[in-house]
């Protein structure tokens, strides 16, 4: 065989290498996109659960909050009815729930009694920390999107990923001026 | 790059080691082979060992679900796909440490004394420095980092001995004749000087490592939370404290979040220690603008001068913004005094002990050998059922 053959050949292989080193680090990155938005739903999940059980608690000991304990309770219904609509939807009144919550939290210092209370205090680490979970699965996510993007985006690999059908993923952001709402904690 | 140095190290200290007694290829066999054996032992043991030797306690969500879900929120950031193992380790003295040879399979153990001082962003960003060891994979990268220098040390040791023995009795068989004497003197010499030299290089290289890697997880530890000011005002409290850490060893030292032999008033920013100085850390991540890698890089070279500290390749572009304002209310935040007495709770239950709480106040603690049905509480007389 002439040696262009072979070169043709080669170059051939080499260039199949390349495209299915591109296609599975695609696959790759869309799965962890999949995975992480996956952690973000059992978070919310977990809120949606743990708030009847904080109202319920906090009910009998916040006489003068009921419109705060309301705020929250709806603000819950809102945010599971949205669940399944669109992220940007979601994130509005995932967003909403995450302010009302923290407000909540927040007036819980003029309560001693309740402070006191074992039960509440466990479900107050609960939901303080699935808040967390929720802004760290977020956060998460929102860097594995922005590695799944840039690659369908940048060059050599968005010729593979439009070859085969890799579209971008949308991020997940909260309304800023929700989270801003949250009270200011001081660290000295 | 400096791994690579330390195996190079390893590799021709065999040599001249063998070339000393005649056979350079019999060195080099001995040398790999101690150093196949031990890493294996390392690899797959290793945890364990460490483990058991620190006489840590493993724990689960009910035991302190505080330090649970510290663990689970880091393992959520860091995008780690198994929650790891978590440990306690009964010990006054404030320490932290990660181990398991891969992601998937690995530990957080944290000493009681450092569990009740920080408070929950402190212990946040503690947590994930211990879970960016487990995600850079510099538990094994310090194992095997520390084993060969362990087989490096060994050889060397009893090379010297051995050399030195021999050549005393003069024992040592003169395969070479005529010109050759004169070379065989030159290998002897240049074998002792290595012998010497090569575990103090090889000491230094892997120093050098350890305090790379731990900034890297301080950046990471950054990243992860968002937060760089909780992990600096840790670091701050495990600055002050100078107690050493019962149960930690020469080899397991790289593997705390700092070194658990320093002595107060230590400034070792020089090239003989595992960790670099708090002070300089804490300093780093006050400085950072961000929580970006790219930002702590930054603030290293300012504070260092000459190369970052950060991968080229983990550097992205892309600005992440600090969390200034916390989800979380302070409310909720028990203090030092509930933190010990949370903490000193988990204790006494995992060695096995019940513990009643009296009307009046005062907390029994039943030792697992006690075998009556009931109990009378020695400050107010009530009996309780066991």
């Amino acid at each position: 065989m002439p040696i262009a053959a072979w070169v043709v050949i080669g170059v051939v292989v080499v260039l199949l290498i390349i495209f299915l080193t591109i296609y599975n680090g695609l696959v790759r990155l869309r799965n962890q996109v999949k995975n992480s938005w996956a952690q973000i739903d059992v978070q919310l999940k977990r809120r949606y659960d743990l708030i009847p059980n904080l109202v319920e608690t906090a009910k009998g000991y916040m006489k003068h909050e009921r419109e705060t304990l309301e705020a929250v309770t709806k603000a819950r219904n809102l945010a599971q009815q949205a669940s399944s609509a669109g992220a940007g939807e979601r994130a509005k009144a995932e967003g909403e729930l995450s302010s009302v919550l923290s407000r909540l939290l927040a007036v819980v210092e003029n309560y001693p009694d309740l402070k006191a209370n074992q039960n509440f205090l466990a479900l107050q680490e609960e939901l303080a920390s699935t808040e967390n979970k929720i802004s760290f699965s977020r956060q998460f996510y929102n860097d594995s999107v922005l590695r799944y993007n840039n690659q369908t985006q940048m060059f050599p690999s968005n010729i593979v990923a439009s070859m085969t059908g890799f579209k971008a993923s949308e991020f997940f952001e909260v309304p800023l001026a929700a989270e801003r709402e949250a009270p200011k904690v001081s660290f000295t | 790059m400096l791994t690579i140095g330390m195996g190079v190290l390893l590799i021709l200290l065999g040599y001249f080691l063998g070339a000393a007694f005649d056979s350079a290829i019999a060195g080099l066999v001995i040398a790999i082979l101690v150093w196949a054996i031990l890493s294996l032992i390392g690899y797959f043991q290793g945890d364990s060992i460490l483990l058991s030797m620190s006489r840590a306690k493993k724990i689960g969500r009910d035991d302190h679900p505080r330090l649970y879900n510290v663990v689970e929120e880091m393992k959520i950031a860091s995008g780690l796909e198994k929650m790891p193992d978590i440990y306690i380790i009964d010990d006054p003295a404030l320490n932290a440490f990660a181990t398991g040879r891969d992601p998937n399979r690995a530990s957080v153990a944290i000493t009681s004394g450092l569990l009740q001082k920080l408070n929950r962003d402190e212990l946040q960003g503690v947590i994930a420095h211990e879970i960016s060891h487990i995600k850079n994979r510099d538990v094994l990268l310090m194992a095997m980092c520390s084993i060969l220098l362990g087989t490096i040390v060994i050889l060397a040791w009893y090379g010297s001995r051995l050399l030195i023995f021999s050549s005393m009795t003069g024992s040592r068989r003169s395969s070479s004749s005529g010109g050759g004497g004169q070379a065989q003197i030159i290998i002897l010499i240049v074998s002792l000087i290595f012998m010497i030299l090569a575990p103090i290089m090889a000491q230094l290289i892997y120093f050098a490592i350890s305090r790379k890697r731990e900034y890297l997880a301080d950046a990471s530890a950054a990243l992860y939370t968002r937060y760089p000011e909780g992990l600096a005002s840790a670091l701050e409290k495990l600055g002050t404290s100078t107690g050493q850490l019962k149960s930690a060893n020469k080899a397991t030292a790289p593997m705390y979040i700092v070194n658990p032999f320093r002595k107060k008033g230590m400034r070792a920013s020089d090239l003989t220690s595992t960790h670099p100085p708090i002070s300089e850390r804490i300093r780093i991540l006050r400085a950072m603008a961000g929580a970006s890698f790219n930002d702590y890089d930054q603030v290293y070279r300012q504070v260092h001068g000459g190369k970052g500290v950060i991968p080229a390749a983990s550097i992205a572009a892309e600005t992440v913004p600090i969390t200034t304002t916390k989800l979380e209310g302070e409310a909720g935040e028990p203090n030092e005094v509930q933190r010990a007495r949370e903490t000193s709770d988990v204790m006494w239950r995992l060695s096995n002990y019940n513990t009643i709480t009296c009307d009046c106040g005062a907390k029994l603690r039943v030792p697992p050998t006690f075998k009556e049905r009931q109990i009378k509480c020695p400050h107010c007389g009530r009996t309780h059922q066991v």
